[in-house]
């Protein structure tokens, strides 16, 4: 099947992408009728949601104008896991065409349920963010995010079939295979978390092979929040341009938002998901360009609408229109979550600060670990750093001045004592490419 | 005159000095010398062996921080003050040592010395003007 590109007269653009234009107007009305009826669906489909209203003395008819949405409830995920497994469905099963569920270590996981019509609103905004990356028919696309339960892998996949480019599937892990394909296919963009890449480029260095020398143009990153000097190491050790991909399981997986090529923020498709920023102590929405947290409602979704989510994620909405034409409203990028919080003998501590932390320390990549204890009822701090080739030098002085490095970079950053060990290469466990960042043991 | 010695960093827990060595083992690696140089928490194990590169490739693939170094050889006899008359002679040179160590030959006569300069190449200058020759790789082997 040939796909045409639609001439807009815009760079980075997919036939589906005629929507990240629309006029605000347009797009105002649209989001309000989707809404109404979203609404109206989870009332009559959802007992939880309709309990909610009711107790609110609201009714879907309550829904005038977009701003009404803030008298709406809140979703939360412990709502997804309460309602395990198909509690939250507004669909028959019998509509349903997929299941995905979180890894969730910690007891029941989180379901999601997809109609076929959510399935093609999933790939159509995938391929809104692939276009918006510069990716378009011809493309060669690695997708290494996990295939499976996890939403990553065929979220990605589908988005980058209706782009028209031609699939790599590797999913997660092997490496050596992940390299070794990537050269023989020609691979010229590739889709997974921001630290997984960065292991493939150790990888290849250790291989010796230099991205840089391969037809790999563009990298779409996301499934954790990563920072900008992550971004900086990435682009300069492989050549490639990273975008950053945002979204959730709970939403519909990968392709919520993505950055286009300005790099000015996360465009989020609005006609099918509905941001707003509160403050997550009060539950109050915040105007636009206010950090809290992102609260967001899906506007077309059918087997599963999630009205209000809150997501967790801290960020803002940015004021102001992109350079590249895009109605679509942006979101920062996601340094941080507020479940991510660490409190550390009473200083908050945030993961992405000990990653600022790593990185400012030249040579030294990213793979780390947290972990908390508790001693004579104090809390103690450990940053586990892997070592790498490129770090390893076989003076115990030289080994000693990188920890010392490390160890001042950490303390500046944060502001609280921290210790720091250097472990082995790759004795810090991954799953799903995720690495897991914190480990705490203070109520054992 | 610079011999190739393999370097391994390895985490002060137990069984991770016997995972690398296993791993040596298993594909032939002949040790010829050993060293293992201890911080609190971790330490490197440092190995003259034959075929080093191919070792350290190998110990790379499964996932172990290794690399190849460089160290000078000098050939001593292995009697009261060897040791001395080499270090006195490097002391005269003002030559900075970063570590060392040192292994018995097999003849009971003569002993190895190695050691790490920070510059190994003004090392090999100035000890070679004290009339002392760094052993090359292949008279290393055959001792």
């Amino acid at each position: 099947m040939m796909i045409a590109t639609v001439e807009t007269g815009i760079a980075d653009c997919h036939p589906a992408s005629v929507q990240d234009f629309l006029p605000i107007g347009e797009l105002r009305a649209l989001q309000l009728e989707r809404l109404q009826r979203i609404v109206e669906r989870a009332w009559q489909y959802v007992r939880l949601f309709r309990q909610r209203m009711d107790e609110r003395g609201l009714t879907p008819a309550d829904l005038a104008s977009l701003e009404d949405i803030a008298r709406l409830p809140f979703t939360i995920k412990a709502d997804l896991r309460d309602n395990y497994p198909f509690g939250l469905f507004a669909s028959p099963m019998s509509e349903v065409v997929r299941l995905h569920a979180s890894s969730g270590t910690t007891g029941k996981p989180i379901v999601v349920a997809y109609t076929q019509l959510d399935v093609n609103t999933w790939t159509s905004v995938v391929t809104r963010c692939l276009a918006g990356c510069g990716l378009h028919h011809g493309d060669v696309i690695q997708v290494s995010y996990g295939y499976g339960l996890f939403t990553g892998g065929l979220g990605a996949h589908y988005g980058a079939e209706g782009l028209g480019a031609t699939v790599v599937p590797t999913s997660g892990g092997h490496a050596e295979r992940q390299i070794m394909l990537m050269k023989d296919f020609g691979v010229t963009a590739i889709c997974c978390t921001p630290s997984y890449f960065i292991h493939l480029i150790e990888r290849a260095a250790e291989m010796g092979i230099d991205f840089k020398q391969l037809p790999l143009r563009a990298g779409v990153f996301g499934a954790e929040p990563w920072t900008d000097e992550m971004r900086r190491h990435i682009e300069q050790g492989s050549g490639i341009e990273a975008f950053d991909i945002y979204g959730l399981s709970e939403i519909i997986g990968p392709g919520v938002g993505c950055e286009c090529r300005h790099h000015s923020g996360l465009h989020i498709f609005e006609d099918h998901f509905y941001p707003e920023i509160i403050d997550p102590e009060t539950g109050k929405v915040l105007p636009d360009g206010d950090e809290g947290e992102l609260v967001l409602t899906t506007l077309s979704k059918q087997a599963m609408p999630m009205i209000r989510y809150r997501t967790r994620d801290i960020t803002r909405l940015l004021p102001g229109r992109c350079a590249c034409g895009r109605t679509m409203r942006r979101i920062g990028r996601i340094g941080r979550r507020s479940d991510d919080m660490l409190i550390v003998r009473g200083v908050n501590v945030f993961p992405s600060q000990v990653e600022t932390a790593l990185l400012q320390v030249e040579g030294t990549l990213p793979h780390y670990q947290i972990v908390l204890t508790r001693a004579h009822g104090l809390d103690q701090m450990e940053v586990q750093v892997e070592v790498t080739p490129n770090m390893f030098n076989d003076r115990i002085g030289a080994l000693q001045a990188l920890h010392d490095k490390l160890q001042g970079a950490l303390d500046r950053v944060l502001g609280i004592r921290v210790r720091v060990s250097l472990v082995e290469a790759h004795s810090i466990e991954r799953s799903e490419g995720k690495a897991k960042r914190v480990i705490d043991r203070r109520n054992q | 005159m610079k011999i190739q010695q393999l370097s391994i960093f390895v985490e002060n827990k137990p069984g991770h000095l016997a995972a690398p060595i296993r791993l040596l083992a298993e594909a032939g690696v002949d040790l010829r010398a050993l060293f293992l140089a201890d911080a609190r928490e971790y330490g490197v194990l440092r190995m003259i062996v034959s075929g080093c590169e191919r070792a350290a490739a190998l110990l790379t693939e499964q996932g172990f921080v290794a690399r190849v170094t460089e160290v000078l050889a000098i050939e001593v006899s292995d009697h009261p003050g060897g040791l001395a008359g080499v270090l006195a002679a490097l002391d005269a040179t003002g030559i900075d040592i970063d570590y060392m160590y040192a292994f018995p030959c097999r003849d009971a006569e003569r002993a190895v010395l190695l050691f790490s300069f920070a510059d190994p190449e003004a090392a090999i200058e100035k000890l070679q003007t004290a009339g002392i020759n760094p052993l090359a790789s292949d008279e290393l082997f055959s001792l």
